[in-house]
């Protein structure tokens, strides 16, 4: 059966998304959107995830744990995992990468960390929207160490795309997927290697996405099988982090 | 211009050079490469502060004819295999990408 996804979603914690995006109200806006899978992918950072998992249980959507890396290069990489706590280690290793830039909440707004009640419960005090230290390669490559893949975001976007900054996929980068911009043009020609995914890299509620873009699964948990590669998921469990 | 005469003057570390001579006619300075792409021409010098290892598979493609790699940013061993493997020069400068502009300058390269 077909499966409708979103999984580029911010919430308040990425310091350019809306205040109205807590937990409750994304999961709330998925579920009335009719989603069944999405993912949240904060700008280097993994720590509103806890709280989404617990909610979307509870609405029967499953939920990717996610993030979207920005490269030492600039690049922004999706990367998703199969479990929450391999998640959260992969999102303190980025997190810990960022120079020391303090975020300046009256320019970029605050960068909330939300219980499951809608609360905050601290800050990030790093400015998010810093580049990591790892490069795209090293990114990709720590995201399978932590049971994850990597997705490269918005190729086909001017800013912040692999197509951009980098000029071309690299050859040898281990990926299957790439994230495509619905709104900016693509060449064929650069895709036609890889599988794709669409989603609404939302900052407000409004543009989460609709069900339109979907996946054909007998159950949700075979995004897993969908979305990584198959001999990843074998060594699963077996790598430390 | 003889390749070891052009990174005295300049105060370049090399990273690798490939040349006896070295021939620059003129300067594109950029860190996104799909715009390097598209700007950038045969024999020019390229200024970047890009380190990825397809920088050099860019100047290969252009056939440019030196990467300086500025602010001395390090440089991935990777990056600079595949420069040894495409004979691209490949020099890093602690200068920032304006004054590694103006010495190509002063050297009468417009």
């Amino acid at each position: 059966m077909k499966y409708y996804y979103d999984l580029h979603i911010h919430s308040d914690l990425s310091p350019c998304a809306s205040e109205d995006m807590t937990p409750s109200n994304i999961v709330n806006m998925s579920y009335i959107k009719g989603l069944n899978i999405i993912s949240v992918t904060d700008h280097n950072t993994t720590e509103n995830l806890p709280s989404f998992l617990q909610l979307c249980d509870n609405r029967g959507i499953k939920f990717i744990p996610g993030i979207e890396v920005t490269t030492k290069e600039e690049v922004h990489a999706l990367c998703y995992f199969m479990k929450l706590d391999r998640a959260m280690d992969f999102g303190r290793l980025i997190y810990d990468s960022l120079p020391d830039i303090k975020n300046i909440p009256s320019i970029f707004g605050q960068q909330n960390i939300y219980n499951n009640k809608d609360e905050v419960t601290g800050t990030l005090d790093k400015l998010l929207l810093s580049a990591s230290g790892y490069s795209l390669e090293e990114v990709c490559s720590l995201a399978h160490k932590h049971c994850g893949t990597m997705i490269p975001a918005h190729i086909n976007k001017k800013s912040n795309s692999v197509l951009g900054i980098l000029g071309f996929i690299p050859p040898g980068l281990k990926i299957n997927f790439v994230e495509i911009h619905s709104k900016s043009e693509i060449n064929e020609k650069v895709i036609k290697k890889y599988n794709i995914i669409k989603n609404s890299d939302a900052h407000y509620l409004t543009d989460i996405s609709e069900a339109v873009n979907s996946i054909e699964l007998n159950n949700a948990d075979e995004i897993y099988k969908y979305l990584f590669i198959n001999s990843l998921l074998n060594d699963c469990g077996t790598e430390g982090s | 211009m003889k390749i070891i005469d052009f990174a005295k003057k300049m105060d370049l570390y090399q990273l690798y050079d490939s040349k006896d001579d070295i021939e620059i006619e003129g300067v594109y300075i950029g860190d996104l490469l799909s715009i390097v792409m598209s700007k950038a021409k045969m024999n020019y010098a390229w200024i970047t502060i890009q380190t990825h290892v397809n920088i050099v598979a860019v100047a290969e493609l252009l056939d440019l004819s030196c990467i300086i790699v500025v602010e001395d940013m390090e440089v991935e061993q990777e990056t600079i295999e595949k420069a040894k493997e495409h004979g691209i020069p490949l020099y890093k400068s602690k200068e920032s990408a304006y004054e590694t502009a103006c010495r190509l300058q002063s050297m009468g390269i417009k």
